[in-house]
């Protein structure tokens, strides 16, 4: 593959043919501000707010630079004051058809619409005209759907097309009408929707948010755990969002093998983990009933019993079952315990069903 | 790409070909793809040539599995057959991916070796975006195998009854010896509890009462034992049997690994301090152990996995220090190995692929005058094995609440039911309650529903029938019949 050279904002950089110009300033350093552009997805270049200046042979454009491909010798600026121009224009647009409730908005503190209207000092919508009032999709467990946020970005339409494989959402209507929509405008739960939330992910504004997790902790209030789900086998890498010693949500990131995607396993199954059918102490049956006790009760007593059953009945009478729940160490522990302590190789777990 | 399942799944319905088979006759359709691969010379000859040995074994055996004889077993056209052979034959990449749909039949070591014979056929292992890919249902039974959490070996797959193997961990351990038999399976302790021979269990995070084939028989078997343990994070149905029950730690209470279904060891991070006076079960054991007069100390699940990796060839060189940075796909030998990403590119395990016989076992159960239909089990997205966690998040259960038991539109004629009707499902071994669904996803003749829900207890129905080689229960296939409850 040829290299491409060319200057952005006065330095120079080679970057592989077909770069973008995006993905040339990423290569420097250098941030430019975008809505619609999402790495793992394809490029549709609609919301323009990426525009720089880019010069080739003499010739000058304003220019969307997650669509533009970098050509040798062309010279970018990025923050030029006609392009700053542009994008407060784009950024007063969106803003007069969007709500400015974000003292209440579950995603304030994680909207990249309130960030670069902070960044380029936009503070009122600029323009006056007709606003949407659709309902509030609420009718499911797991997600909130607020189209009057929605800024068309169309992230979610190729997420759930792209990488999902559903194809539950797309642009419906013309114009100012244009809306993210299931097919005949049905509910998410009356759709073809899984729920695996991967919209919600990608979603940059506070149209889709888990429904959960932000009504429970302000953005800023949690701190991400990385870990891994504890469901199925894939190994998907999810976010724990902590507040107060408490799992609030899951979020995802750029897991190793899955980057943002999650299941609604994943995502939105973790309310077990505070379920108040917990087991929070040791159980001994008396009387044919099963009774709190403490630790040292409970590991006495079975102590004792497992060392009845094996010196009156030799090691095979005894058998253990592992768990493909638990971690490694605690399956190597509980093998080790089997054959180093029990003496048998009475040993599985559910790997047969 | 080409779906086989009984059933029209979402995957299906969007899938190039979907192979609608008939439950349980895996290993004819396997058998048909290399019949013809092989008689439309589609095979890979360099592969075959210099990887394997016993093509001309194969050729032989699978001699008369033709797509034709093949559409009588499997119902699948045979045009098809030739068809998705190939492009399997021909295609640059390709990848086979199986779940328990193959394997928990009593020829799921057949469809195994049918598995593998095909894909060494076409060469289409040892290469990236390729293989043979066993998809695993749970987060760490890769890892659990790996432990050696299984009845013949340690961990890495070191056979118990290598002398040599024992004499390393009976050193390692501080113990005398190992013992030298091979342990009992899931089912086969079942079977021994029942017996008697078996007296005392010590479960973890298991719910067997529900996922065991016939689980009628595996009440009985618990119930008939003298002592039983359950350490888990929910009295489940199993722990309400026990004489004593621990609380454990979940995932976000505790620090270890997993390793997933593509051998990646990965780690995981404690979020939260355990609920209650829960433990981790890593501390449990460790407390258990020294009240049984063997001493068992580590300050961390970081130290027992340097132990792991000093007595385990394959994860010799994964310690969390590393694992802090990215995950690590074993075989990781040594601290300076970055993982192996595809196994197999050089040899084989053994050196050279061995061609196996593939037979067709029937199943043990055709459906008859008294039990007509093909009862076929499975998963659904919104739960997770026995429900233990999915039941209980405030989210999932809310929105998939009740299981119901799939019925093509046929039947439903030919027994009267309606969408929604209460149905009884009843088996040889004993009969569960539904409503019922009707819906062409299920074809005629085979109705289908999850083990999830413990108010419709599937494995109460199903069949202990075992695969002789693996033990893995016949789960996916036994006879029923479905009457209309009133």
């Amino acid at each position: 593959m040829s290299s491409i050279d060319l200057i952005i904002n006065g330095q120079q950089i080679t970057v592989p043919e077909g770069s973008t110009i995006l993905e040339a300033t990423e290569m420097l350093g250098i941030s430019i501000p975008t809505l619609c552009h999402h790495p793992s997805l394809s490029g549709v270049g609609s919301c323009r707010l990426c525009v720089v200046e880019a010069e080739t042979r003499g010739r000058k454009k304003i220019t969307p630079a997650c669509m533009e491909k970098a050509k040798p010798g062309m010279v970018v600026e990025t923050e030029t004051a006609e392009v700053v121009e542009h994008r407060k224009t784009i950024l007063e647009l969106l803003l007069a058809n969007h709500p400015q409730d974000c003292l209440t908005c579950g995603s304030n503190g994680d909207c990249r619409l309130q960030d670069y209207s902070w960044q380029y000092n936009v503070k009122s919508p600029g323009f006056t005209g007709d606003r949407h009032d659709y309902k509030i999709e609420d009718d499911n467990p797991f997600i909130i759907r607020d189209m009057n946020k929605c800024i068309l970005c169309g992230r979610c339409v190729r997420m759930c097309s792209e990488v999902q494989g559903n194809s539950t959402l797309d642009f419906a209507h013309r114009g100012f009408d244009t809306k993210v929509s299931t097919a005949f405008d049905l509910p998410l739960s009356a759709s073809e929707c899984v729920f695996c939330g991967n919209c919600v992910a990608v979603c940059p504004v506070g149209a889709l948010q888990e429904k959960k997790l932000r009504r429970t902790a302000r953005t800023w209030e949690v701190e991400k755990v990385k870990t891994i789900c504890p469901y199925c086998g894939t190994g998907c890498g999810i976010e724990l969002n902590v507040k107060d010693n408490k799992i609030v949500g899951v979020t995802s990131d750029d897991g190793e093998v899955n980057g943002q995607s999650l299941c609604v396993k994943g995502r939105f199954g973790y309310g077990f983990i505070h379920h108040p059918d917990r087991l929070k102490n040791p159980l001994i049956r008396k009387n044919g009933h099963l009774v709190e006790a403490s630790w040292q009760e409970a590991v006495e007593l079975i102590a004792e019993k497992l060392d009845d059953i094996r010196n009156n009945h030799g090691s095979d009478s005894l058998a253990v079952l592992s768990s493909a729940r638990c971690t490694n160490e605690e399956n190597y522990l509980l093998q080790k315990f089997t054959r180093a302590v029990l003496g048998t190789n009475n040993i599985d777990h559910c790997a047969r069903l | 790409m080409a779906v086989v399942d009984p059933r029209e799944t979402q995957l299906a319905s969007i899938a190039q070909y979907h192979l609608g088979i008939k439950p349980g006759t895996d290993s004819v359709l396997l058998n048909a793809l290399a019949n013809v691969i092989i008689t439309e010379e589609l095979w890979n000859k360099d592969f075959v040539n210099a990887r394997t040995e016993g093509f001309e074994d194969l050729r032989h055996w699978v001699k008369d599995y033709t797509p034709e004889y093949a559409e009588q077993i499997t119902g699948i056209p045979s045009d098809t057959i030739y068809q998705v052979a190939r492009e399997y034959a021909l295609a640059e990449n390709a990848s086979i991916l199986y779940t328990m749909g193959l394997t928990q039949h009593l020829s799921g070591t057949q469809n195994v070796y049918a598995v593998a014979n095909l894909a060494m056929l076409c060469g289409h292992v040892g290469k990236e975006n390729s293989g043979v890919n066993p998809l695993r249902g749970q987060n760490n039974v890769q890892g659990s195998c790996d432990m050696g959490a299984l009845p013949n070996v340690v961990t890495g797959y070191q056979k118990v009854t290598s002398k040599d193997v024992r004499n390393r961990f009976a050193t390692a351990w501080n113990i005398k010896s190992l013992s030298d038999q091979f342990g009992l399976t899931v089912g086969e302790m079942m079977d021994a509890a029942q017996k008697g021979t078996l007296k005392g269990m010590y479960i973890m995070g298991e719910n067997p009462i529900l996922s065991d084939a016939d689980a009628g028989h595996a009440k009985a078997a618990l119930e008939n034992l003298d002592f039983l343990v359950v350490q888990d994070i929910f009295l489940t149905e199993t722990a309400q049997l026990a004489d004593v029950v621990l609380p454990a730690a979940s995932f976000a209470e505790k620090e270890g690994t997993f390793t997933n279904t593509e051998r990646r060891v990965q780690k995981i991070r404690q979020a939260i301090t355990p609920i209650g006076n829960a433990k981790a079960d890593w501390e449990i054991i460790c407390l258990l152990a020294n009240a049984m007069g063997y001493e068992m100390h580590y300050d961390s699940p970081a130290a027992i996995m340097d132990e792991i990796a000093a007595l385990t060839p394959s994860y010799g060189g994964i310690s969390h220090k590393r694992l802090e940075i990215r995950g690590l796909q074993w075989p990781c030998p040594s601290p300076d190995h970055p993982g192996t990403l595809v196994l197999h590119t050089e040899k084989f395990a053994r050196g050279k692929g061995q061609f196996h016989r593939a037979e067709y076992i029937a199943p043990s159960e055709q459906p008859d005058k008294d039990y007509p239909l093909v009862l076929n089990t499975g998963r659904r997205l919104y739960h997770y094995h026995t429900g233990t966690m999915t039941m209980r998040t405030g989210a999932l259960e809310k929105h998939y609440s009740n299981e119901h038991l799939e019925v093509n539109p046929i039947d439903a004629d030919k027994y009267g039911l309606e969408d929604g009707s209460v149905v009884k499902v009843i088996s040889r071994r004993g009969e569960i309650q539904l409503k019922a669904q009707v819906s062409s996803v299920t074809p005629p003749g085979v109705v289908f529903t999850s083990f999830h829900f413990p108010s419709a207890p599937v494995n109460k129905l199903t069949s202990p029938k075992r695969d002789a080689i693996s033990g893995i229960p016949e789960l996916k296939r036994c006879a029923v019949r479905v009457e209309k409850s009133h």
